[in-house]
C-alpha cells in the first residue's frame, strides 16, 4: 500500500478531532443565530463570547471585543486593508505593503489603485526578508496603512514584527499583520509588535475552514466593507458561521498549548528533510532562509535546476505525497508565484519550484519516504527533460551550481521561444 | 484514501506517466527545440525521415504533466506520416486524441506542434532538395 505524506499544511490542517466535538451540537441542537434575542440566539451569543476570549488569548489582545469573525483569512485581509483604507481617506491615499504579501493583500491594493490610491511596494532581501530602510522611507504623511505579514506563504521568511512595528508607530502609521502562515505555530503578540490589525484563519492549525479572524485595536479605524446586518460590531455583516467559529476558538485555545511541541517537532522534521534531500538530489536549493531562526519551521521551498514543477508535484502525488508548487504551469495564470520573482530567483529555478510544509501528523518515517520517492522522480523527470541534456553536454549551465560552460538556461529559453512564440 | 483523483483525464495522464517515444534519435534527420513564452516550458522533437516519410519520432519536453503528455501524444501521431502530411498537423489533433485538455493548457498541445514544425523545418533546411518533391496545398516548399 503507497504510504500518504501530507506535506501541504500550508493550504490545510486536518481538524482535531477534539474540534470536531465541540463543534458538533452547533449543527444540529444549538442552531440559533447569534443575532436572535430568544433562548437559541442568546446560547450560540455565548458560545461567540467564548471563542473570541480562546482567539483574543492566542494572539495576547486585550480585550474579546477587539475579535472580528469573517468567512477566512482573504476576507480579513480584504477588510483590514480596504476597510482601513476607506475609513482614512481623509488623512490620505497612500499604503505601504512588502512585495511579498499574500495574494489577497497584494490584490486588495491593486484594486485600490484602480480606484485612486497608491501604493508603494518595498522590496525584500534574497532571502526574503524585508528591508527595514526602505520601509521607514515609504512611509509618508499621506500613508494611512502599513501591511506587512509575519511569516511568508510561500518561503517561510519571518519578518522582524518588533521592529517593524516600531517603525509604524514612530511614523504614526497603522500596522496590519497577516499572521496567515504563522498563527498557531509561531507566538503571535499584537502588543509586542503594536499591531493595530492582524488576521489568521484557524484551518490552518487543526481548526475548521469557512471561519477567518480580524484583530483590530480599538484605535484602528476601519469601515465595513460587507453592509446588511449589525453583525460583528457593524464592521462584518452576515450570519456567523457558528460551528466554524466555535471549532476555530477551540482549536486556537489547543495551539496555545502546543506551540513549543510544534515548533520542535517541524523543525527536526524540516532538518531531516532538507538535509536528505540536498544529499540525494544534485542541483537542488532551498528558496527562503536557512532552517533557523529566520524561517519557519514548518516550510520548505525547493527549486529542483532543469524540471519542472508540476510533473513534480504530479508524480509526487502519485507515490501518496501532497506537495504544492509556485511554478508557472501550476498557477492559473501561468505566472511564477510573485514573491519568488521579488527574491529575484532565476526564472529557470522559480520553474522547478516545489513547497512541503510540514505538520504535527508528519514522522521521521514519512520524511525518509519523501526523500527516497522524490530523487527517484527527479530521476524520471530529469531524463525526459532536453535541459537536463543540454546541461550534460555542456550547451546551458546551471544556476546553482555554475560551471562556467554555456549559456544561462534564461537566455536559451528566450532564444528557443523567440522563435515560435505565440 | 480510497479513491484515486487526477488532475487530468486518465489518457492524458497514461501519457504523462508512461510517456511514448522519449529520448533523441541518433542521427536525426530534423531535430526541432521550441518553448512558450507564456509558461517557460521546452520542448524537443527528433524525427528519422526516409523517402519523404517520418520513421521514428522522439521527444524530450521541459514542462507540465499536459506539456510531456502532449509531446508523447504528437510523437505517437506523427509517426507514419509524409512530410507533406505533417506540416498540417495540428494541435487540436493532439488535444482530441488526448480526450481534452484543461483550456489553460491547451498552449501545451500548441508547444508540440510548434517543435514538430520545428523539427520538419530542421529537415528540409538540412536536405533543400527535398523541398521541390513536398507539396503541401498543390505548392511546392522553397527550402
Amino acid at each position: 500500500m503507497t504510504r500518504h505524506v501530507f506535506l501541504d499544511h500550508q493550504s490545510a490542517t486536518p481538524v482535531y478531532p477534539e474540534v470536531f466535538e465541540v463543534m458538533k451540537p452547533y449543527f444540529t441542537e444549538h442552531f440559533g443565530n447569534a443575532s436572535s434575542l430568544h433562548q437559541h440566539g442568546l446560547r450560540v451569543r455565548d458560545a461567540l463570547r467564548t471563542a473570541r476570549q480562546q482567539i483574543a488569548a492566542l494572539i495576547h489582545a486585550d480585550s474579546e471585543e477587539e475579535i472580528f469573525f469573517t468567512s477566512d483569512g482573504t476576507e480579513s485581509s480584504n477588510l483590514a486593508i480596504k476597510g482601513a483604507a476607506y475609513a482614512n481617506e481623509r488623512k490620505g491615499k497612500h499604503l505601504v505593503v512588502s512585495a511579498t504579501e499574500h495574494p489577497s493583500v497584494m490584490n486588495s491594493v491593486e484594486f485600490l489603485e484602480k480606484q485612486g490610491w497608491t501604493c508603494t511596494r518595498v522590496g525584500v532581501t534574497p532571502s526574503g526578508l524585508l528591508r527595514l530602510k526602505e520601509l521607514e522611507a515609504a512611509i509618508t504623511p499621506q500613508t494611512v496603512i502599513v501591511a506587512v505579514h509575519h511569516v511568508n506563504h510561500d518561503i517561510g521568511t519571518i519578518q522582524p514584527m518588533k521592529e517593524v512595528g516600531r517603525i509604524c508607530a514612530a511614523a504614526g502609521v497603522p500596522l496590519y499583520v497577516d499572521c496567515e502562515a504563522s498563527a498557531g505555530w509561531l507566538p503571535v503578540d499584537v502588543k509586542d509588535w503594536g499591531a493595530a490589525m492582524v488576521s489568521f484563519s484557524p484551518h490552518r492549525f487543526y481548526g475548521p475552514k469557512g471561519v477567518g479572524v480580524l484583530y483590530r485595536n480599538k484605535r484602528a479605524r476601519i469601515v465595513s466593507i460587507l453592509h446588511g446586518g449589525v453583525q460583528e460590531g457593524g464592521r462584518r455583516a452576515g450570519t456567523e458561521n457558528i460551528p466554524a467559529i466555535v471549532g476555530g476558538g477551540k482549536a486556537a485555545e489547543m495551539a496555545i498549548g502546543r506551540l513549543t511541541t510544534r515548533g520542535e517537532h517541524t523543525a527536526s522534521l524540516q532538518r531531516r528533510l532538507w538535509e536528505g534531500l540536498h544529499s540525494r538530489v544534485s542541483f537542488i536549493k532551498l528558496n527562503g532562509p536557512a532552517p533557523g531562526p529566520d524561517r519557519i519551521s514548518t516550510n520548505l521551498n525547493l527549486s529542483t535546476e532543469f524540471i519542472e514543477g508540476e510533473g513534480q508535484l504530479l508524480l509526487c502525488d502519485l507515490s501518496g505525497i501532497a506537495v504544492a508548487s509556485g511554478s508557472s504551469c501550476v498557477s492559473k495564470s501561468l505566472k511564477i508565484s510573485h514573491v519568488l520573482g521579488a527574491i529575484g530567483l532565476d526564472h529557470a529555478l522559480a520553474q522547478g519550484n516545489i513547497i512541503m510544509t510540514l505538520g504535527e501528523g508528519n514522522t521521521a518515517e514519512d520524511i525518509d519516504y519523501v526523500i527516497d520517492s522524490f530523487s527517484g522522480i527527479v530521476t524520471k523527470l530529469r531524463a525526459m527533460s532536453p535541459m537536463w541534456d543540454e546541461f550534460e553536454c555542456g550547451v546551458i549551465d546551471s544556476v546553482i551550481a555554475p560551471t562556467g560552460r554555456g549559456k544561462s538556461f534564461s537566455q536559451h529559453a528566450a532564444e528557443v521561444s523567440g522563435k515560435a512564440s505565440h | 484514501m480510497s479513491e484515486t483523483y487526477t488532475l487530468y483525464n486518465p489518457t492524458v495522464m497514461d501519457h504523462f506517466i508512461n510517456p511514448r517515444n522519449m529520448g533523441d534519435l541518433k542521427d536525426a534527420d530534423g531535430v526541432g527545440e521550441v518553448g512558450a513564452a507564456a509558461c517557460g516550458d521546452i520542448m524537443k522533437i527528433s524525427l528519422r525521415i526516409k523517402d519523404g516519410r517520418i520513421e521514428d519520432a522522439r521527444f524530450k519536453t521541459f514542462g507540465c504533466g499536459s506539456a510531456i503528455a502532449s509531446s508523447s501524444m504528437a510523437t505517437e501521431l506523427i509517426k507514419g506520416r509524409t512530410i507533406a502530411e505533417a506540416l498540417t498537423f495540428s494541435n487540436e489533433e493532439v488535444v482530441d486524441a488526448l480526450g481534452g485538455l484543461p483550456p489553460v493548457k491547451i498552449h501545451c498541445s500548441v508547444l508540440a506542434e510548434e517543435a514538430l514544425k520545428a523539427a520538419l523545418e530542421d529537415y528540409v533546411k538540412r536536405h533543400p532538395e527535398s523541398a521541390s518533391s513536398i507539396t503541401v496545398a498543390g505548392q511546392a516548399l522553397t527550402a
